[in-house]
């Protein structure tokens, strides 16, 4: 049936799409803002001027981050822990999805194993005693003390095996009738046909290890240790707890180079921004699989 | 047909599959658990978690004395509520919004902004929000071009904080939040408009009498299990952007096992609110997942 459109559905509908368009603009204007501000004249941008297009186009910002030690060292560090746990979280997820998609009938254990998955999910481990196991292990100031700890993605795995299942179990059998084994079942059949779910989980782990920032303030020894995100927020948000009074808070606030922060945050986002439209297809079924399901 | 038999040989390879997964989960997750026993000791950096002598209660004796714990318990629970009720409500109605709109690129282009903000982590968030209120940034500066007032002390006014608080996480969070809603109103039946339409109904009733009804049972249960993360209150935003000023009004369980354990280094103390934490929080999922099991037919796995 064609909907008929009146002279007051039309009204309704220029208010919706007014609303829905200013609330695109506020979300987008912290964002250019602090764009705007990277790519300003440091004269300027302390004037407190620029809005959402920069005064004063200048680059020298840029050109500074490039020459800037400490924040490559940090980038390394957040690109090579990204690459580790891209690696080390999917092959566990993988792994332990398969076995724990079987009935409780196929592998008996299964219960055991999904309480002990589902418990530590649940009750996350007490901070203080976690780093010192850490430092007992002797990963302090590793990459290895960023990717370890938090391996074992329990969410991811539990949307893992519910894709597994929906995967006819014929498919499995007639490969097991001609001998296959279960590595090779997992690997030949599994794997191939679960790639939307591996792809969602994949970008899953590469946006939350890049914006992770506590693990490397507990974990580094040095400052070198820092991943970026760690390294930003020492530089943007450290408050010395030592410091009581508002005139010391207003002067900590005053002091930094607004356009060379604004541009080290940019550059810290720039991967996110990147990844993000491949994300985007994904993203919305992942997320649906893990929170409604039928 | 005859069922389908597993060889009595392929169970192990599953034990061998899930070895990896149990042993870290060993090591980095039920071990520290039980670490957790700090908060009944005084703690010995010599004599390690284990070996250091008992201190029964006496942490416990502290946590519930000293004014900061009542303090951050009431923070905690409000900020988390005010949250789940703003975040709940403006993803609600993006979500009616958009769902109003018959315009493909338009929708996807609204969609594709709003969700960005979600994947950007926090400090980044922070350092940005930090510039943007500062007494030299866009608001201030629009402020004063206004009125021509005084800046305003964002950051360090414990009022202003809050309103910051709470509008950032909804900023952040709404257009994301609003998939669950989204989804389900694509799988209300088309026909209920049809027939309501015939009726005579307008826009507005449709929305009272059919889509709200529709969608209550996901309301209902996006609340329900909201109520697990009641005593998290939102660690990176906060941790983030508050500073000593405000800690009266924002400081919440995290925020403040963190500064004890960490920048104070009293352990025990800050592992004993951390356990009385994790302890009431397990209660709040337990019970959130019955509800959500009893009432939104919801099932963790």
């Amino acid at each position: 049936m064609k909907i008929r459109a009146t002279r007051q559905d039309f009204a309704i509908d220029a208010v919706i799409y007014t609303v829905l368009a200013l609330l695109a603009i506020i979300t987008m204007i912290p964002l250019l803002n602090i764009m705007a501000v990277s790519l300003s004249d440091s004269a300027k941008a302390t004037a407190g001027l620029v809005t959402i297009y920069p005064l004063g186009l200048s680059f020298k910002t840029y050109e500074t981050i490039f020459k800037d030690q400490a924040i490559l060292t940090a980038a390394g560090v957040s690109l090579q822990r990204v690459f580790w746990a891209l690696l080390i979280n999917m092959a566990i997820v993988i792994l332990a999805s398969y076995p724990l998609s079987k009935t409780n009938k196929a592998f008996r254990s299964r219960g055991v194993y999904m309480w002990i998955v589902i418990g530590t999910m649940l009750f996350s481990p007490a901070i203080i005693p976690l780093f010192f196991t850490v430092r007992d292990l002797d990963m302090l100031g590793t990459v290895w003390a960023l990717v370890i700890p938090g391996a074992v993605g329990q969410f991811y795995i539990i949307l893992m095996l519910n894709y597994f299942r929906s995967i006819p179990a014929e498919l499995e059998e007639s490969a097991s009738i001609d001998g296959a084994s279960p590595w090779r079942r997992l690997f030949q059949i599994y794997v191939p046909l679960s790639k939307p779910i591996i792809a969602t989980i994949a970008l899953f782990v590469v946006v939350g290890h890049w914006n992770a920032y506590y693990d490397g303030l507990i974990f580094a020894i040095r400052t070198e240790d820092y991943p970026l995100q760690t390294y930003i927020q020492q530089l943007v948000v450290n408050y010395d707890t030592t410091i009581r009074d508002l005139e010391q808070v207003k002067s900590l606030l005053a002091v930094s180079n607004r356009s060379l922060t604004a541009a080290k945050l940019v550059v810290t986002m720039i991967p996110i921004l990147v990844i993000y439209p491949f994300m985007q297809k994904y993203f919305i079924s992942g997320i649906m699989l893990g929170s409604v399901k039928e | 047909m005859k069922p389908y038999k597993m060889r009595n040989n392929e169970v192990i390879h599953y034990h061998f599959m899930l070895l990896p997964t149990i042993a870290l989960l060993a090591v980095f997750s039920i071990y520290p658990t039980l670490g957790s026993v700090m908060a009944f000791k005084y703690f010995d950096p010599v004599a390690g978690i284990w070996g250091s002598p008992w201190a029964g209660l006496d942490h416990f004796k502290m946590l519930f004395q000293i004014p900061e714990f009542k303090q951050i318990t009431i923070n905690t629970i409000t900020i988390s509520l005010i949250k789940i009720i703003l975040n709940v409500s403006c993803a609600l109605a993006f979500a009616l919004l958009l769902n109003e709109i018959r315009k493909k690129w338009f929708k996807k282009s609204v969609q594709t902004i709003v969700y960005l903000p979600f994947f950007l982590s926090w400090v980044i968030m922070a350092g940005i929000f930090k510039d943007f209120f500062s007494v030299d940034g866009l608001i201030n500066g629009a402020l004063q071009r206004l009125t021509g007032g005084e800046p305003v002390m964002f950051f360090t006014s414990q009022f202003w904080f809050m309103i910051i608080i709470y509008l950032t996480d909804v900023w952040k969070g709404f257009g994301f939040n609003a998939i669950v809603f989204l989804a389900a109103l694509t799988s209300i039946n088309p026909n209920l408009y049809e027939a309501a339409e015939v009726d005579g109904a307008s826009r507005w009733n449709k929305l009272i009498h059919i889509t709200l009804p529709s969608i209550k049972p996901t309301i209902v249960l996006i609340l329900i299990l909201s109520l697990q993360g009641i005593l998290s209150g939102g660690f990176d935003q906060i941790f983030n952007l508050y500073n000593p000023l405000v800690y009266p009004v924002a400081d919440i369980y995290d925020t403040y096992i963190y500064r004890m354990g960490f920048q104070n280094n009293q352990y025990e103390f800050a592992t004993a609110v951390g356990l009385f934490r994790s302890a009431v929080a397990f209660l709040f999922i337990w019970v959130s997942h019955w509800l959500a099991e009893k009432y939104g037919d919801y099932r963790l796995f």
